[in-house]
């Protein structure tokens, strides 16, 4: 079945109006586009992020679907509880059986670092959940400080940028790899501004048998430092630049999803935010060459690790 | 602009303590749809139905689900909530949609200038 916008549009939406998240921001766009893919009734539970904070403002709310909310670090321990609960209530008779997906949305900075260990362990135990990060690559929400999917050389307001040091000094982690290193039946890498890709890959995780998860490249016109009509414009320039590749991981077997991603120097996705202007006023920084170098080197691994024949089992 | 009345409105639209559900249980889904966001805005997006194509890329890409939608067709954008950011401008395929300032006089050539979410309800 082809998916068509048109088809979308006709669904309710189940993320509604009226939220505080700031103009141009990806995050929203990403989460009605994953409600909207979903086929069964989503259960949501909510990491403390840019999108907790915008979109639960007592006594209101933005979402018209059942949401826990959690701390910031342990809402895939939320939905694991969540999960377990209603399998026992059905189990003992005391709910109606049918099918939910049970979701998480949390920020880069609840994935990558506070709730690393209690993602870990939920994934480890196999519940059936899909976990989205909404990663805009930083704590947006408290004013711009580094995280660990922060990029390198990117200002933040932790990682100054001047004579000492260019910004962040270290690499990013690769959260999507270590995930599908617990070896779970879906793992995916998605970016704001293709629908069509973020959607296919929601309704593959969804059918996902265990854990799934997701991570979401979400641009912050705040943080990253551009015009908000450019956010769409940004996430593609950083997939076509290899920053972020769209992939997925279906059972341990690495595939690109679109074909020929990778088409430009880093340089024109770093030009098109100003959190990189200290390097990139300088067309032959040594940082610049650095990342481009480190960019082709992942990409070639990530290659190397789709043309890899999957173990027979 | 109605910023004023608008935070007097919602002072007085928030419960008592005494009707705070235990936990601070919210009971009313998608209830920051009162919340007029459409104040934040200095540009508003002017769509040239003539030329739309009702490709709904504009719907998917808003950050504030301001365009209206009803049978697979764009019908208008909701300036109540509409946050000004241009996304929609940038992604249109067809161009038809531009951002002018945002005035009184610029609002009203809107098909629904944001009266049809209040009527709506």
């Amino acid at each position: 079945m082809t998916l068509k916008l048109r088809d979308l549009s006709l669904k309710p939406d189940l993320f509604g109006n009226g939220h505080g998240l700031c103009a141009g921001c990806a995050e929203p766009v990403s989460v009605r586009q994953i409600l909207s893919a979903l086929e069964n009734p989503p259960v949501v539970a909510l990491a403390t992020g840019c999108l907790e904070v915008s979109s639960t403002r007592f006594p209101d709310t933005t979402w018209k679907v059942p949401l826990i909310h959690s701390a910031f670090e342990n809402s895939a321990t939320t939905i694991s509880g969540v999960e377990a609960a209603y399998k026992a209530l059905v189990r003992k008779g005391r709910m109606e059986d049918r099918p939910l997906t049970f979701v998480v949305f949390a920020g880069d900075g609840a994935t990558y670092d506070i709730g690393f260990q209690w993602l870990s362990g939920a994934l480890e135990r196999g519940h059936k959940f899909v976990y989205v990060c909404l990663n805009n690559e930083g704590y947006m929400n408290t004013g711009i400080q580094r995280s660990s999917a922060t990029l390198l050389g990117a200002w933040t307001t932790t990682t100054p940028s001047g004579d000492a040091r260019p910004g962040k000094p270290e690499w990013h982690k690769d959260m999507t790899k270590i995930v599908a290193a617990h070896g779970i039946p879906y793992v995916a890498q998605a970016a704001s501004h293709n629908w069509k890709d973020l959607i296919t890959k929601v309704r593959k995780a969804e059918q996902a048998d265990g854990p799934a998860f997701i991570n979401v490249l979400t641009p912050c016109d705040r943080g990253w430092r551009f015009e908000p009509e450019k956010t769409m414009e940004v996430s593609q320039l950083m997939v076509e630049a290899g920053l972020w590749p769209l992939y997925e991981v279906v059972n341990g077997k690495y595939k690109m999803t679109g074909a020929r991603q990778k088409k430009r120097p880093v340089i024109d996705a770093l030009l098109s935010q100003k959190r990189f202007s200290h390097i990139t006023k300088n067309a032959d920084d040594a940082t610049i060459a650095g990342i481009q170098a480190k960019v082709d080197e992942e990409w070639d691994a990530l290659q190397a690790l789709c043309n890899m024949p999957v173990a027979a089992e | 602009m109605s910023s004023q009345p608008q935070s007097e409105q919602s002072r007085s639209e928030s419960p008592l303590w005494q009707q705070i559900q235990p936990g601070g249980i919210g009971v009313n889904p998608g209830s920051t749809d009162r919340v007029q966001t459409g104040d934040w805005r200095t540009e508003v997006p002017v769509v040239d139905f003539e030329r739309c194509t009702h490709c709904m890329i504009c719907w998917v890409d808003c950050p504030d689900a301001s365009f209206e939608v009803a049978n697979a067709k764009l019908i208008g954008v909701d300036l109540k909530h509409c946050k000004g950011c241009g996304i929609c401008a940038q992604v249109c395929p067809v161009k038809c949609i531009e951002m002018v300032p945002d005035s009184a006089e610029n609002r009203e050539t809107q098909p629904s200038n944001g009266a049809s979410s209040e009527s709506a309800k």
